[in-house]
């Protein structure tokens, strides 16, 4: 196969992609073993360490966990992608007193740290009388930033849908409402679909902020279960395992949809998607 | 706003110490994203491999459980280091996928016939990486990467939620101390703000600079 940078290979550039895949085995497996030593030499791979990970009363804890950082992803996520739709239609609106204020919310809300967010709920909303029960402590903020990123994905969905459809909609006798939510938004969602996910994906990440808010998702839970038997590398080994697995089936699903979706017959993409 | 001002000096020392995170670590994964990107695009399938399997890995692990296992995992296996140096080694190592990432892309939008055009009048390897490849694909990614450092940015305020003073915590401190929220959240939130505006017109004027017209 041949690419931009490099031709089909011919036999001396087979021999050094031979030598070059034997020194990057030997490199990965030097890198490995270099890690299961450190391991070994303080004492961390003994069976009893690990062995409280192959009960049920531990991963029943740590898979409660996964469902409450699920149930939190969920909600903010739908609060966010609801909230980020309405941002989106005021930037493309035609009226000036809705566009300014949702740019100015996406442009400034993009740029603060979601853990400033949490510490404003935390810290400053009890001051005036807001205090909210945990879940909604990670799940406000969580959605307030990431509302600025669905707004993003939706308007640019927004934005590559040809103008001659709402046109053609108005032509046709349809509201200016009307073209949006039955031609524009509809093909809009379909062609936005893989980047929601891969901003889920996100989102689901950002719910370990759960860890600062004492929200059991499953990164607090793996601290409190650390606190209790003291296998600090152990229990947060196997919390970064379960993020992994879960993330990336996630990845995975967003990368098999936009597959579909350029394979797919759908409408002739006429817009270069060059970022 | 007095409270800004009596605190002046711990809110400064917070924020320097998240421009510190920020340049240390823009640094760090701009050379380990580069070698990514090497490895991922390399004709070596098993380089390959390890390159894709870098970034799957950390793309799909939130930065809090990096930091938190960095912090309290290390030391466990021998590994002692300065709290500010891990949080910058592991954002760097974080946001190296996302930099090797966008690079890939980047090298991947430049067509196949111009490398081959390269080669064809005979240039070397390394003549048409300079001259012809590494030109078009650094035009795309600069808006990417530009995204990436204000992401950066963001992320290392997550170094407060393991102990490291950075402008976050520092407001967090102060805020504690002093009890009005608004006037200390709404300037640690507007450093921010800047730092983004200045990447966003610093990418901006770049972009305008190499663009080129076809």
């Amino acid at each position: 196969m041949s690419t931009a940078l490099f031709d089909e290979p011919g036999p001396r550039a087979r021999r050094r992609i031979r030598i070059a895949t034997v020194i990057g085995t030997l490199a990965a497996l030097a890198l490995l073993a270099l890690a299961v030593r450190q391991f070994a030499a303080n004492g961390q791979l003994d069976a009893a360490r690990w062995q409280p990970y192959a009960t049920w009363p531990m991963w029943r804890y740590l898979l409660t966990g996964l469902w409450s950082t699920a149930l939190a992803a969920v909600v903010s996520a739908a609060l966010a992608m609801a909230f980020g739709l309405v941002l989106a239609l005021g930037r493309v609106s035609r009226h000036r007193f809705l566009r300014v204020p949702a740019a100015v919310y996406v442009e400034v809300v993009r740029t603060i740290p979601a853990l400033l967010l949490v510490y404003v709920v935390l810290f400053a909303l009890p001051k005036y009388g807001l205090d909210l029960p945990l879940f909604w402590k990670l799940v406000v903020p969580l959605s307030v930033s990431n509302a600025a990123a669905f707004a993003e994905i939706f308007r640019a969905g927004i934005r590559s849908i040809e103008r001659g459809q709402g046109e053609a909609g108005l032509a046709i006798g349809l509201t200016h409402g009307q073209a949006m939510r039955l031609i524009v938004l509809p093909q809009a969602a379909r062609r936005v679909l893989p980047s929601i996910v891969s901003q889920s994906v996100g989102l689901l990440k950002d719910t370990a902020l759960g860890y600062v808010v004492s929200y059991a998702e499953l990164l607090y839970s793996g601290k409190v279960l650390a606190a209790y038997n003291g296998y600090l590398i152990q229990t947060y080994l196997v919390v970064a395992l379960v993020y992994l697995v879960v993330n990336a089936s996630l990845s995975k699903l967003a990368r098999t949809l936009e597959a579909r979706r350029r394979a797919g017959p759908g409408i002739p993409r006429r817009r270069s998607t060059r970022a | 706003m007095s409270v800004l001002l009596d605190h002046l000096p711990e809110l400064w020392q917070g924020l320097l110490v998240t421009f510190q995170l920020t340049a240390a670590s823009f640094l760090g994964a701009a050379v380990l994203g580069v070698l990514v990107t090497a490895l991922r695009v390399s004709p070596v399938r098993v380089l390959r491999a390890l390159g894709t399997a870098y970034v799957e890995t950390f793309q799909n692990l939130p930065l809090l459980v990096l930091l938190v296992l960095a912090f309290f995992g290390l030391p466990e296996i021998g590994v002692q280091a300065d709290l500010k140096v891990t949080a910058i080694a592991v954002i760097s190592v974080y946001e190296a996928a996302y930099i090797g990432e966008a690079l890939r892309s980047g090298v991947n939008s430049v067509a196949k016939g111009q490398g081959e055009a390269a080669r064809a009048i005979g240039l070397t390897f390394t003549q048409s990486l300079r001259h012809v490849i590494l030109p078009q694909a650094l035009r795309t990614v600069v808006q990417p990467i530009g995204n990436i450092f204000i992401a950066l940015t963001m992320n290392t305020a997550l170094a407060a939620a393991v102990g490291v003073v950075d402008l976050t915590a520092a407001a967090n401190r102060v805020n504690l101390l002093e009890a009005q929220p608004i006037p200390i959240f709404v300037g640690a939130g507007a450093a921010y703000a800047l730092i983004a505006a200045c990447a966003g017109f610093v990418t901006g004027r770049l972009e305008r600079r190499l663009v080129i017209l076809r």
